[in-house]
């Protein structure tokens, strides 16, 4: 197998030259696939029929916990690569993507406590998908927490890349809790193998605003990456190069 | 279209006080993801200037 892809990403001046040509493109693939996922399940989908309207507000919470979830999940992988192959840009991409990860995370967990008012008649239950998800958010403020905390960048980076493995072991404990306990949250809405439990106008917007939310993240996360990238490489001649570029443009 | 007219798509039945709060604050949540990048960004190319123009006028 040819490894010279995975080699490039040690570098932060491709990495920056690359990020910057996907970047329009994602946000444009944010922007449309949310619009259009918005209007389509909040006016077009047909109500439920147990939960009425109230089950539209599942259009921001799955794309939202599914995101909370893949970020955490892509904190690990981040870190892995840090420790074994010492690339700077994962330790980047690791503390740019925390904070975006707990903020999806704390969307979740405040539409699903909206939602629970009509539909279980209380904001929140000890219910075990609930508790894990309440813990998903600790471990995200733990990860950020402890990359402010260390000044030296090297020791902050290994430390957050072993947070960020350890704590990969809530994310089966999240997926698998409406299986293993009896949860009040019902279970799993999407499934790889088996054929959508809803109507084609049901699932369709809620797959756009998936795959919505997820060139969102890819977008905010190369917009953070790339400002992060500019502080730490500031000394590279082409870093003074482009700041000195992007200020003369006026920005 | 699943309502008849514009009054109901904001009554959402019984239930547009859960859908427009979760709506609104998810929606700021993700406008505030996308701003505090864009500011920072600006802030420091403007640090940046600033520095350059000092360190020309020494």
């Amino acid at each position: 197998m040819n490894w010279t892809w995975f080699h490039k990403w040690g570098s932060p001046k491709w990495f920056y030259e690359m990020s910057g040509r996907w970047l329009p493109w994602l946000s444009v693939a944010a922007v449309l696939l949310m619009a259009v996922g918005l209007a389509w399940g909040l006016a077009f989908a047909p109500p439920d029929y147990q939960q009425g309207n109230s089950f539209r507000i599942i259009y921001i919470h799955v794309p939202a916990a599914f995101l909370a979830q893949s970020v955490y999940v892509m904190l690990a992988i981040a870190g892995l690569v840090g420790l074994v192959w010492k690339m700077k840009l994962a330790d980047v991409a690791l503390q740019q993507a925390a904070p975006i990860g707990a903020w999806m995370t704390v969307i979740a967990l405040l539409t699903g406590a909206i939602w629970g008012k009509p539909t279980w008649g209380t904001y929140w239950v000890w219910d075990a998908r609930l508790t894990s998800m309440l813990i998903l958010l600790f471990l995200y403020f733990g990860v950020i927490a402890l990359g402010q905390a260390i000044t030296n960048r090297d020791s902050a980076a290994k430390a957050c890349a072993v947070l960020a493995l350890v704590g990969v072991v809530n994310i089966p404990i999240i997926k698998y809790s409406v299986d293993w306990w009896n949860t009040l949250h019902q279970p799993a809405t999407f499934s790889v193998v088996a054929k959508p439990a809803m109507p084609f106008e049901m699932w369709m917007p809620l797959l756009l605003m998936v795959l919505g939310f997820y060139c969102f993240f890819g977008a905010v996360l190369l917009l953070r990456m790339r400002l992060e990238v500019l502080k730490r490489e500031a000394r590279a001649s082409w870093v003074k190069a482009e700041v000195r570029m992007q200020v003369e443009k006026g920005l | 279209m699943s309502f008849a007219s514009f009054a109901e798509f904001i009554a959402m039945g019984t239930h547009g006080p859960y859908v427009w709060a979760s709506y609104g604050v998810s929606l700021a949540i993700i406008g505030l993801n996308v701003a505090l990048p864009l500011l920072a960004r600006r802030r420091y190319l403007q640090d940046e200037a600033r520095r350059m123009r000092r360190e020309e006028s020494k």
